[in-house]
């Protein structure tokens, strides 16, 4: 029986097991609109722009492991998507966008909305189709779904004619792809483990596993958490690898990179073999790549064989999921100790601690303390996803993650606004877990619209908003490097109180601290979506903080502090 | 980092918009691509083609390893700049050539065992085959006679022997 391309698309999206849809019509995607009745499994939800269909999708792929899918219209729907595309690009997160294009006559004409939305994705997508006949809608999704999650994750787009979801085709649906250019490496080199082996059994007094978002792309957390334990490594995470070892653990030491604990930060100067691990040494992460762990022997794990050597160099690459990477690498790990190391880790993190007594001690309203609040309410069992800039610092740092995909934020694009969509995202990927967004008033307000979709859907996301007033984390780089000059970075915000309630959403705002927990109560114990105003100490900054273009060692405890050089003489 | 040219050489699939991608990888690099050749090849469906870039060792390899990691129609990338190779590229040269100067120019056709394949009243058109250097000779030496228009396919490569690229 012959079906519409509109009806193709629909019965491809249900085989590959799709439920969501983030999506906004328009013109060329009425037929498809048209067409959802017949599909009640899959469930449209309107958002109030296609940017936040895109981070919708994110956060819905990210939380859940599978792929997320969004839509719009041709023209601006499309080139709406596009920051959202290449959020999910940097993350290498799992997302279709779906997008209509103009009729097949009117392409390449400037028709009224047409954009070449394949064009303009080419370099932000993994790959991108333009489907030109209904026959091939099917092969199309099935080879989109492969390539959005095979290997590395990314994006894929798939752009179809308003007149080929109206054409009618046989549908079948293929069991298997035929790509042969795309053959991921997963099985890592079996001499090359041996090699990494080794070197962790007996070449090693300070080693150090740097763990990345592709241990949670991969589900390798138990492989890890071996790992770590057998040999008595400590682990510390990258931004995105947040959540892939638990932050409980003794053998964590938090994040690296810029607003990296000093602990971690010092631990990449001084150890003697760094396992990384499903990571991309990216610049925040790394900071001055040429002083990247001087006197360390690196080994690199990923399934990317682009990211190997890239930025820093590497002694023994392996090229592989981490999952199929670890488990016969933990077969040839022996039980070892590193008891001087990871009591030299001890000490650092003891007299160089992220909550040090200024901020412990502070009459005001500190979002650190907010942070923390919010963490001991939920019993640290929430999804917390967070804007870009410092309140996403604050929410990387003083919440203690210990399940994978807890942590979820834009991490390569750094998209402000990403927050808000995202959260909306996961919780409708995770109905059961309490999902809080943590954002910024600036980011806040640049995808706020979104609210109404979470009150017409119903989507019980918690919102903290650190408010300070300014554009934070550019003021603070002001504050630090162009002489307190704020430019363009005072920010006036509306009441987000009265703004919460216009669109129906409860709120509360907090200016002082012992108003904090009830209100973080209250928001937990209200049943649907809620919003607090924490009106933080406007000039409060980020640390510690390595200076961009630094390398790791000068790390920046404290304003009043100078400088901390860490000397290479005193490692243990 | 000693940069110097590099060929490649790829084999892809026979699709819209292949060579887009494969370019816009060199684009956003900043390479500048000296010269680029495609067109079908042994096996039905598939096109092979031959890029020559400037850039560092470190550098181009990069971009190898992503043509193959992220461009989903490349299926091999190899560069064979360091290998034994043979390298050809054709160039048509439309030069003057009054009476005067014609026997002359036909000689040096001659010499370099190019081509003549158009001849008008006060032109000839040649066609050379050989390396760029040879090329390189010819329009040098072509050039006082007043050399009008240019056009060259850009080098192709393939490996010296039995074996194929990527093999």
């Amino acid at each position: 029986m012959k079906l519409t391309g509109a009806q193709i698309l629909c019965e491809s999206l249900l085989k590959e097991g799709v439920e969501v849809i983030f999506g906004f019509p328009g013109g060329v995607v009425l037929p498809l609109f048209d067409t959802f009745p017949q599909y009640p499994g899959l469930r449209h939800i309107l958002v109030r722009h296609e940017q936040g269909a895109a981070h919708a999708a994110d956060g819905y792929a990210r939380a859940t492991g599978k792929v997320g899918i969004c839509l719009a219209t041709s023209g601006p729907g499309a080139t709406n998507l596009v920051t959202g595309i290449a959020n999910a690009h940097l993350d290498s997160v799992p997302i279709i966008a779906i997008t209509g294009q103009v009729s097949r006559a009117f392409i390449g004409k400037d028709a009224f909305q047409e954009v070449d939305i394949t064009g303009i994705t080419l370099p932000i997508t993994k790959h991108n189709y333009l489907v030109m006949e209904a026959s091939q809608i099917a092969n199309t999704v099935k080879e989109a779904f492969y390539l959005a999650q095979a290997g590395r994750p990314g994006p894929v787009l798939i752009d179809i004619p308003k007149d080929v979801f109206i054409e009618q085709a046989e549908f079948h649906y293929p069991d298997k792809v035929n790509l042969p250019g795309y053959n991921p490496t997963l099985h890592g080199h079996p001499a090359q483990i041996k090699k990494a082996a080794e070197m962790i059994n007996n070449a090693s007094k300070k080693p150090l596993i740097i763990a990345g978002r592709g241990v949670i792309i991969s589900s390798a957390f138990d492989e890890l958490k071996q790992l770590a334990e057998t040999a008595q490594i400590p682990v510390i995470t990258t931004l995105l690898g947040i959540g892939s070892f638990p932050e409980s653990h003794p053998l964590s030491y938090g994040m690296l990179g810029m607003h990296g604990t000093v602990y971690a930060n010092w631990a990449t100067d001084a150890a003697d073999l760094i396992i990384a691990i499903g990571m991309r040494m990216d610049d925040r992460a790394t900071s001055k790549f040429s002083e990247f762990a001087p006197g360390a022997r690196i080994i690199h794990i990923d399934v990317d064989p682009a990211e190997i050597g890239k930025n820093v160099r590497v002694d023994i690459p392996i090229v592989g999921d981490i999952k199929k990477v670890l488990i016969p690498l933990n077969r040839l790990i022996s039980k070892n100790q590193h008891v001087e190391w990871v009591n030299q880790l001890d000490t650092w993190r003891k007299e160089h601690p992220l909550v040090n007594a200024r901020i412990t001690n502070a009459k005001s309203l500190l979002p650190q303390f907010v942070v923390r609040k919010i963490y001991e309410v939920t019993q640290g069992n929430a999804i917390i996803v967070a804007g870009v800039g410092q309140n996403q610092m604050w929410a990387a740092q003083h919440y203690w993650y210990d399940r994978p995909n807890s942590f979820i934020t834009s991490g390569g694009l750094g998209t402000m606004g990403y927050e808000l969509p995202a959260a909306m995202g996961v919780k409708v990927g995770k109905p059961r877990e309490m999902v809080w967004c943590i954002a910024g008033d600036g980011g806040f307000q640049m995808t706020l619209h979104e609210l109404a979709t979470i009150v017409q859907d119903r989507i019980a996301v918690k919102i903290a908003i650190l408010n300070n007033g300014y554009l934070g984390m550019v003021r603070q780089w002001q504050d630090l490097f162009y002489e307190k000059r704020y430019v363009g970075t005072p920010l006036s915000c509306p009441d987000f109180v009265k703004l919460a309630e216009a669109y129906c959403v409860p709120a509360l705002r907090v200016e002082h601290k012992e108003d904090t927990v009830p209100a973080i109560e209250k928001a937990v114990q209200a049943e649907g979506p809620f919003l607090i105003d924490f009106m933080i100490e406007p000039e409060e900054n980020v640390y510690p903080m390595v200076p961009s273009g630094e390398a790791l060692s000068k790390v920046i405890e404290e304003p009043q502090k100078e400088v901390h050089i860490w000397s290479q003489q005193n490692t243990p | 980092m000693v940069s110097t040219k590099h060929t490649l050489v790829a084999l892809v699939q026979d699709k819209p918009g292949v060579l887009n991608r494969m370019v816009s990888l060199f684009r956003r690099r900043g390479f500048n691509i000296a010269s680029i050749a495609v067109g079908s090849c042994e096996t039905p469906g598939f096109s092979r083609v031959t890029f020559v870039v400037d850039g560092s060792e470190t550098m181009v390899e990069q971009v190898r390893k992503q043509l193959l990691g992220k461009v989903v129609e490349v299926i091999k990338v190899s560069d064979i700049t360091d290998e034994d190779i043979v390298v050809r590229e054709l160039a048509l040269i439309k030069v003057k050539a009054p009476a005067t100067n014609r026997s002359e120019i036909i000689q040096m056709v001659g010499i370099f065992r190019a081509d003549i394949v158009d001849v008008s009243p006060d032109s000839l058109t040649i066609e050379i085959t050989g390396t760029e250097d040879k090329i390189e000779s010819l329009l040098g030496l072509l050039q006082p006679f007043g050399v009008k228009e240019v056009t060259r396919t850009g080098r192709i490569a393939m490996l010296r022997g039995v074996q194929s690229v990527g093999e």
